[in-house]
This record gives structure tokens, C-alpha cells and sequence, in this order.
């Protein structure tokens, strides 16, 4: 569970969000929504302890994040962003060990129990077939798989995740924020994911986290839906969010 | 190929490295102008060798050579391979820091600008000062990049900035080079062209430590180079300090580098072409296997170079060691390139 605690984001002198207070549960799916430049990836960024965090505090399972290092923290949150790993001759099977590493020794060696949470982490996201296959030889939508399996080879209780559908078509969207909704309702994981597919997002998900520079508004998505908040930041001209259908609708 | 096929390719292909550098670095001590027989150089190596001049010529003269062969493909191989995962790009080498900048205005400084001051030196004190220098040299631009590398987040800037920097560096050599007189000019021309030859058994001394020192960095290292092959925000959110790992492979780099560079030149494409050949043969990216792998193909190349060297020699071609690294590594590098392209 993650607590936010009146929290400031700034980009360079640009303010993105003041005072956020919220919580994020275990068991729970939260679709981090927002226009372009609102301050998502750097909000995910601040969590993961990549970023710097000018005022406030950000609390998982009741530690401040500044009090614990670095080997603590890896065993307590897990990223996964958009780029694509390029690297040659770099098994899957290799690739989603690495995630071990904040419980492994100096030379990254992989014990028996290792080896069992690899495995769990590969059937769980699907990618079992590809074990022995290079990354490089893998689909957009295969090679985001086995980023969420390295996530889950972590064993952490948090995963954030910054636009993980960003190259993805669309069945594999679907899929993938499937395997999220799964991830955190059977194995109880806390699972917040930034993202521009509104209707995904309000189908799937359980709780929305939506910027209203400077704001962070965060609520169950039903309640979002019906607070009126989407239709004001994401209506223009030419298009109009229809909240019986949950979806976005060009203007006539 | 299957888990355990693959397993067992990699045991034999590490055995044949392990035999090969033992039969070529045999077979280097036995190649050379003077015929010497197996039970001589056996003999001289043991020290029961009755003939003071083929113990001379097996242990002074080409032992140090076959052991220089040795150290400096392991280091410039091992460096290479830091460079590449760190910077993830498959063309950074050993020298991408600046390093052989350094060292060669270290050396450019000694030979080229002494002498026009009026300062001229020659013998040992040539050959100690064109060694202290080489390093001084690259440990300062270490030093400078790595002092500068603490306020930059993104490991491109640090990337671009050794290699800018090393053209700076080139660029005031050349100005000496010019303004050199023909004969300092040669001792600097002699020592960019590299040379295992002139390495003894004293510089060889200093040369193993600081190379051991280096390599067991580099090992240290490996599960942070194996966690940097996601980059370093991947990197840091798996626990990685990533400031520490990376001034620890920059140290490493430049023992391995700068050690090599300085008793024998700058040697070219080794570093670069190794951890390729490593990659390729042992078909991983884990660095729990590639870093030795890297190392052997290293220690193996460099002696068969030695081996071209010394045939050549015998013809009355005297070829520079960085002629032959050339003409074996380029190829590698093209067909890595070509293969990489071509997917």
C-alpha cells in the first residue's frame, strides 16, 4: 500500500501537482489518466525514487521512502516503462532473472526458490514458450510481457507502470490491462499504470487517478464516471466523452 | 539449440580457449628468428637451461612478450566489455573515455615538448618516462570525466563528452607532432604504433598486479553490468547504486586500459572486437559468463597477433602489433555491424 502525503511535483520551474494526499491499496488496479505533460510519468517517477520529491512525503507499508535504501526499496516497488531493450543475445529467460537481483548475491546467482519465483513470474504473463527466445527477436506486444514478468520476478507488493500499452495494438492493449486487472486482484499486488486509453482505463481498472493540474484527483472509477471530471479535461471541439458508453465520441 | 546443449557448447568452447592459450602462447616462444628447440625453451623456463643465451633469448626476451600478449588482451578485452554494457552501445570500447587521448598526450608531452624546451632524455629514463606519462595522462582524464559524470544524469552526455574530449586531446597531439623535431617524432610515431616487444620482465611487475586489480573489479562487477543491460533507471529501481557502479567499472577500465596503453601503446580493435566474438560464440548477454568469455577470446587474440607478428618476422617484416589487431578485429566489428543490420 502506497500513501501519498501533500506531495509537490515541479518539472524545472514548472508546477505540476501541490498538496496530492491519496492512498493506493493492495488488490487494486489504478489507471493514472491525464493530458499530455500533466506530470504522470514524473508522479510514477517520484514513487520509484527516480525522480526528486521537492515537498511532502511518500509512505509504502508505513516506511517513508527516503529512509530506505536502495536494496530495500527494489524489494518493495517495481518500474516498467515504455522503452524497448535492445540488447543482443539476451535470453528472456535472462532477461526476467535480472529482476532477481535485489534478493541475489554479489555474482547474481540464482537459488532453487529464485528459479521457482522466475517460473511463477513466466507462466503467470504467459511468456513460458519464450523462455530461450532473444529479446530482440520478440513483438512489441511479447517484449512488454516480459517486462511485466522481470517486474513480477521482483516479488515486490507495488508495480508502477508508465504507458505500458504505448506501441501496442489493439487486442494486445486489452490483453495487457487484462493481465494488470489479474496481477492485482489474484495475486494482491498494488498496480497503479498511466495511460491515454481512456475507455481501457475506465473498463478495467478499479480505482482512476486523473491530473487536474494542480490537482490529483483519485477515486473508484464508477464515482469517477459519474463526478463530471473527465468530461471537462478531455472534451474539445471536436470530440466529447460519453459516460454511458465510457468512451470517447467525435462531436457531430 | 536446447538449455543443455547450449550448456555443454559453452563448457567445450571455454576448454578449446583455455588449450589454445596455452599451445599459442607455447608455440610464441618457440617461433622467432633464433631456432630454439621444445626441451630448450622447457628447460629455460624451468631454469635447468644450460645454454645462457637461449635462456636469455626464451626468458628475457620472449616470455615477457607472450605474458605481455597475455595481460593486455585480457584487460583491453575486459575494459571493452564494461564500456559497451555500460554505455549500451555496441561500437564503445576501452578507449571511449579518453583514455589513449590521454595517455598519448601524456607521451606526446614527454617526447615532443621536452625536447623543444631543451630537455632530452634517453635508455631507461626514455622508456620510464613514456610509461609514467602515458598514465598520468589517462588517470587524469578519468579523473576529469568522472568528476564531471557526478552532475550528469543521462550516460550518453558522458558518452559524448570522453569523445569530445579526446578530440581535443588529438588535436593539441598534432599540434606537437608538428612543431616536434623528426627524431622526437619518431619515438612518438613508435609508441602509437603499439609493441608487445619492448615490454621486460620488470615492467611486467607493475603491468600483472594492476591488470589482476582490474579484472577482479571488473568481476566484481558483473551483476551490475548484467542489471545495466536494462539501463540505469531499470537499474536503480532493482537497488542498484547506480553512482557507485559506475565510478567502480570506470576504475576498472582505466587499470585494465591504462595499464596496457602505457607499457605497450594503444592497441586497436581488441577491446572492441572481443566481447562481440564473446556474444556471439557463447550466445549470451549474462556477464556471469560473457565477462570470462570476453577475457579468453581477449588473451587468445592477442597471442595469435603475436604469433603473425613473430612469422612476419622472420621474413625481416617487422610488423606494429596494432597493424595486426586491425586487420583481425575490423572484420569482426563489419560483420557484427552487417549481421545487426541485416535482422
Amino acid at each position: 500500500m502506497i500513501q501519498l502525503q501533500e506531495i509537490s511535483l515541479w518539472f524545472g520551474s514548472k508546477r505540476l501537482m501541490t498538496d496530492v494526499t491519496t492512498r493506493f491499496e493492495c488488490g487494486m488496479l489504478t489507471a493514472l489518466l491525464g493530458r499530455n505533460g500533466t506530470g504522470k510519468s514524473t508522479l510514477l517517477r517520484a514513487i520509484a525514487s527516480l525522480g526528486e520529491l521537492q515537498r511532502g512525503n511518500i509512505i509504502i507499508d508505513g516506511m517513508p521512502i527516503g529512509e530506505l535504501n536502495s536494496v530495500e526499496l527494489a524489494r518493495r516497488i517495481a518500474f516498467v516503462n515504455t522503452e524497448r531493450i535492445a540488447v543482443e543475445a539476451l535470453s528472456v529467460y535472462d532477461l526476467v532473472a535480472i529482476g532477481r537481483s535485489p534478493y541475489t548475491d554479489w555474482s547474481g546467482h540464482l537459488r532453487g526458490k529464485d528459479r521457482e519465483i522466475i517460473e511463477r513470474a513466466l507462466r503467470i504473463t504467459g511468456v513460458e514458450a519464450m523462455r530461450n527466445r532473444y529479446v530482440e527477436s520478440l513483438s512489441d506486444g511479447e517484449a512488454q510481457r516480459v517486462m511485466i514478468a522481470r517486474a513480477l520476478a521482483q516479488d515486490t507488493p507495488v508495480i508502477l507502470l508508465d504507458e505500458p500499452t504505448a506501441f501496442l495494438d489493439l487486442p494486445n492493449r486489452y490483453e495487457l490491462c487484462t493481465l494488470l486487472t489479474r496481477l492485482a486482484h489474484d495475486e494482491r499486488k498494488c498496480i497503479i499504470f498511466s495511460t491515454h486509453e481512456l475507455d481501457i482505463a475506465l473498463s478495467l481498472a478499479d480505482s482512476i487517478a486523473l491530473v487536474d493540474t494542480p490537482y490529483l484527483r483519485h477515486m473508484p472509477t464508477d464515482e469517477m464516471i459519474a463526478s463530471g471530471n473527465i468530461e471537462r479535461l478531455f472534451n474539445s471541439d471536436n470530440v466529447a466523452f460519453d459516460a454511458a458508453s465510457r468512451s470517447i465520441r467525435m462531436q457531430r | 539449440m536446447t538449455r543443455d546443449g547450449l550448456h555443454i557448447w559453452r563448457i567445450v568452447l571455454f576448454t578449446l580457449l583455455c588449450i589454445g592459450i596455452v599451445v599459442l602462447a607455447f608455440a610464441d616462444l618457440l617461433i622467432g628468428t633464433t631456432k630454439v628447440s621444445i626441451d630448450e625453451v622447457w628447460a629455460a623456463l624451468t631454469g635447468s637451461c644450460t645454454n645462457p643465451q637461449y635462456e636469455v633469448i626464451v626468458y628475457r626476451m620472449r616470455l615477457p612478450k607472450v605474458l605481455a600478449a597475455i595481460v593486455s588482451g585480457m584487460a583491453l578485452a575486459a575494459s571493452g566489455l564494461e564500456m559497451q554494457t555500460l554505455f549500451r552501445n555496441p561500437l564503445a570500447g576501452p578507449y571511449v573515455l579518453g583514455i589513449n587521448a590521454g595517455a598519448s598526450l601524456g607521451v606526446a608531452i614527454f617526447t615532443l615538448a621536452l625536447p623543444m624546451l631543451g630537455i632530452a632524455s634517453g635508455g631507461w629514463l626514455m622508456r620510464l618516462g613514456i610509461t609514467g606519462m602515458a598514465w598520468v595522462g589517462s588517470a587524469a582524464i578519468l579523473l576529469l570525466v568522472m568528476a564531471l559524470s557526478r552532475h550528469i544524469k543521462n550516460i550518453n552526455v558522458i558518452l559524448i563528452l570522453g569523445m569530445m574530449l579526446g578530440s581535443a586531446i588529438s588535436a593539441v597531439v598534432n599540434i606537437l607532432q608538428y612543431m616536434g623535431t623528426d627524431e622526437s617524432l619518431k619515438a612518438f610515431i613508435v609508441w602509437t604504433m603499439g609493441s608487445l616487444s619492448t615490454v621486460t620482465l620488470s615492467d611486467l611487475e607493475i603491468l600483472i598486479p594492476v591488470t589482476v586489480l582490474g579484472l577482479i573489479l571488473a568481476i566484481a562487477a558483473i551483476k551490475s553490468l548484467n542489471m545495466l543491460l536494462l539501463g540505469e533507471s531499470y537499474a536503480r529501481t532493482m537497488g542498484l547504486r547506480v553512482g557507485l557502479s559506475r565510478s567502480i567499472i570506470f576504475l576498472s577500465t582505466t587499470l585494465l586500459a591504462g595499464g596496457v596503453t602505457a607499457f605497450c601503446g594503444p592497441i586497436g580493435f581488441i577491446g572492441l572486437a572481443m566481447p562481440h566474438l564473446a556474444r556471439m560464440t557463447f550466445r549470451t548477454a549474462d556477464h556471469r559468463i560473457l565477462m570470462p568469455g570476453t577475457i579468453l577470446w581477449g588473451a587468445f587474440a592477442m597471442l595469435i597477433c603475436c604469433v603473425v607478428c613473430d612469422i612476419m618476422a622472420h621474413s625481416d617484416l617487422l610488423l606494429p602489433v596494432n597493424t595486426v589487431t586491425s586487420l583481425l578485429g575490423v572484420p569482426i566489428i563489419i560483420f557484427v555491424v552487417f549481421r545487426n543490420r541485416n535482422r
